[in-house]
């Protein structure tokens, strides 16, 4: 079970993306993504929860009896998500206000609590530590990219930056309402899982149905 | 009245529908909904789930948590509020558990059916997050059992819809590099689109 | 952990497990929460006072320092207004009541059947189903005089609740300034409430007209050489309905059940 660092860190950032390929923590990203800021924050708080519940977890990884584990998990994560959520009303009090019920929800959050499952419950402390670290990275990369399209085309700008003046501002540019809107970053990922795909390609899955041959013809030869 | 919890509940089912506006509950969204019958089996559970632990969490938070709430026992500056998330995840785990508890001795029929769902919906963000919602937006314990109606009708709605999409899907020649999750991202975009048309009616 | 006879799962293990996780748990959430605490109720009030301070016109986004906030918001004087007796509060009167004016949430009074009345469909013009009895009032008193009055105003738009403030001069008629603090109106159409340039065009414009509200957010841009320009903000264009709600909670708020018999005291 001796991953390399390198692997563990890096690994879910392409080959093993949280979003792309294990479809978990899915739901934060899409909501969140309408300003870079708040996304940004909200990476932070997810990278750092899932980190330092996979350390705490592994460190008593031992001792947890399996009649109460889920809930000794999500205990601690959910204490970790109090914490994390009290800084942000206190330091960051206009982002915490956008991001509302979306930094309770990383408790459910499937990233956080899949790897303490899965990797947590199995390693040990230190190597935990990053391997938070790793698939948090995984899911920031895949909520920035969702972001700085969504803000760029949505309204023009970058972490709150003018970089396309607004015709309401009196610029040039007609800013692309549909993309602060829902659906909009359903269509996003779902075009950023394609590239990521194409890239990759051993993450293509299999068809469903394959169309077997016009049996008639097949039948008459 | 009845029109104001009536829009209360075509609200939460059609306007700002848990899954397709505020995307929560994507994961197991996006795992189950490949056949209809496993979409209808864990939707009837997710509404079934929503409906006892909204109004749950709100007595919790009314009467226990929130500033104040605790005139009753004699300690009226104390303000638990803090410890919502812990409460409100400990009840919907205790709740869920119950209720696996219950079917598997009454209902075993359903109990088999679910299988392995009941306990998916602990962690399923749209039941934590209805109950966010209804403390964030101050609701009564009347609008928190319609609330939790409505989202849980509205998250199963959205389910089962995709699943019916997705069965049909499964004969398309869909491009290889979309098959699966790519193209599922994109028709629940679509279906998104469709339920904002929603916004807008007024009773 | 090398006890060859240690049982992660007898009964005394999971006891102390559950035991030992609850209370360190409980201690850091516990800590965090109470240190925390008093900065997070200062953000609220901040922001909130912010949002007065930039509807009167002394708060300049970009140019005013946040940690001027507090000085600027001392000179304002906190009233009580009490709505359905249509008149302020005297100290006493407050404290009878109960009302802490830096915690009382008047969107929550709104809803306690104890602290509001339902409107009923003739006068809840601006859609907001319920008022509560009391608001607050900031005023800007000078030697006795009232120099502004800032007064906090909600109402339905088209996809949510604005809520705002709209400050108003000593003669209780002109409007002095506009500020939507919460909306989740469309992006870029409805949502441009809160664009600075459109509340530009609020400051000096009247509400009353013969003591009836004649303020109105008309469709399309308003003609400055009509006789009801002073009375008129230009509509935002793509967002009718918005618009509409705008005027609306203006019409509501300034109106009979809103602050409009405490303004006209104000005028006489």
């Amino acid at each position: 079970m001796s991953n390399s660092v390198k692997e563990v860190l890096f690994g879910p950032i392409f080959s093993d993306n949280p979003i792309g390929l294990q479809i978990l923590g899915i739901c934060s990203a899409l909501a969140v993504t309408t300003q870079m800021s708040v996304a940004l924050v909200m990476c932070i708080a997810l990278t750092l929860v899932t980190a330092f519940s996979n350390l705490f977890i592994s460190l008593i990884r031992n001792q947890i009896p399996s009649s109460i584990r889920i809930i000794v998990q999500m205990t601690i994560i959910a204490s970790l998500v109090i914490v994390v959520d009290q800084i942000l009303g206190a330091v960051a009090y206009d982002i915490s206000k956008q991001l509302t019920v979306f930094v309770g929800l990383i408790i459910t959050n499937c990233i956080v609590m899949g790897r303490a499952e899965a990797f947590a419950m199995q390693n040990p402390p230190g190597i935990s530590f990053l391997d938070g670290l790793g698939n948090g990275l995984g899911y920031s990369v895949v909520l920035m990219a969702v972001a700085i399209i969504r803000e760029l085309i949505g309204s023009g700008s970058l972490m709150g930056i003018e970089i396309l003046p607004l015709v309401t501002n009196g610029g040039w540019y007609v800013p692309t309402g549909m993309m602060l809107l829902p659906p909009s970053a359903f269509f996003i990922i779902g075009l950023l899982i394609w590239a990521l795909r194409s890239w990759k390609s051993e993450q293509i899955e299999e068809p469903e149905y394959e169309i077997g041959g016009h049996t008639a013809l097949s039948r008459a030869m | 009245m009845f029109e104001y919890y009536l829009s209360l509940f075509l609200k939460a089912v059609f306007i700002e529908n848990m899954a397709l506006v505020f995307f929560l509950g994507m994961c197991t969204f996006i795992a189950i909904s490949k056949k209809i019958e496993t979409a209808i089996g864990l939707g009837i559970a997710v509404i079934v789930v929503q409906a006892i632990t909204v109004p749950v969490n709100n007595l919790i938070f009314v009467y226990l948590l929130q500033d104040g709430a605790l005139a009753w026992a004699g300690l009226p500056d104390v303000d638990l509020s803090f410890l919502g998330y812990l409460s409100y995840i400990g009840v919907i785990a205790a709740i869920v558990q119950i209720m696996e508890m219950f079917l598997d001795k009454y209902v075993p029929a359903l109990y088999n059916a679910l299988g392995v769902f009941l306990p998916l919906i602990t962690v399923n963000c749209a039941i934590l997050g209805a109950s966010l919602f209804m403390v964030n937006r101050d609701y009564n314990f009347g609008e928190s059992v319609v609330y939790g109606v409505g989202a849980g009708v509205g998250w199963a709605l959205a389910i089962v819809t995709l699943a019916g999409i997705r069965e049909k899907l499964k004969y398309s020649d869909v491009p290889a590099g979309l098959r699966g999750l790519g193209i599922t991202f994109i028709t629940v975009g679509l279906m998104s689109l469709g339920f904002m048309s929603f916004g807008g009616i007024s009773l | 952990m090398s006890d060859a006879t240690y049982d992660k799962d007898s009964i005394k293990n999971v006891v102390m497990v559950a035991l030992g996780v609850c209370f360190v748990c409980a201690i850091i959430v516990s800590m965090a929460a109470v240190q925390l605490k008093p900065l997070q109720v200062a953000n609220k009030e901040l922001d909130r006072n912010k949002n007065i301070l930039i509807a009167a016109g002394l708060f300049k986004p970009d140019v005013t320092q946040i940690s001027e906030i507090d000085t600027l918001f001392e000179q304002f004087t906190v009233k009580v207004v009490d709505l359905q007796e249509k008149r302020f509060l005297t100290m006493t009167e407050v404290i009878d009541a109960g009302i802490d004016v830096k915690k009382y949430d008047q969107r929550k009074a709104a809803k306690d059947p104890s602290q509001s009345i339902e409107l009923g469909q003739q006068r809840d013009i601006a859609s907001i189903s319920r008022r509560a009895r009391y608001s607050v009032a900031y005023l800007l008193e000078n030697d006795g005089q009232v120099d502004r009055i800032v007064l906090p105003v909600h109402g339905y738009g088209l996809w949510s609740t604005l809520y705002g403030f709209i400050a108003l001069e000593g003669d209780g008629n002109t409007v002095a300034g506009i500020t939507f603090y919460e909306q989740k109106e469309t992006a870029g159409l409805g949502g441009e409430v809160d664009n600075p340039a459109w509340k530009g065009l609020w400051p000096g414009k009247l509400i009353y007209a013969n003591d009836k509200v004649a303020f109105e957010v008309t469709k399309g841009p308003v003609d400055p050489k009509s006789s009801r320009a002073q009375y008129q903000v230009d509509g935002l264009s793509g967002a009718t309905l918005t618009s509409r709600g705008v005027q609306n909670l203006i019409a509501f708020w300034m109106g009979e059940d809103g602050f409009g018999p405490i303004l006209k005291n104000l005028q006489g």
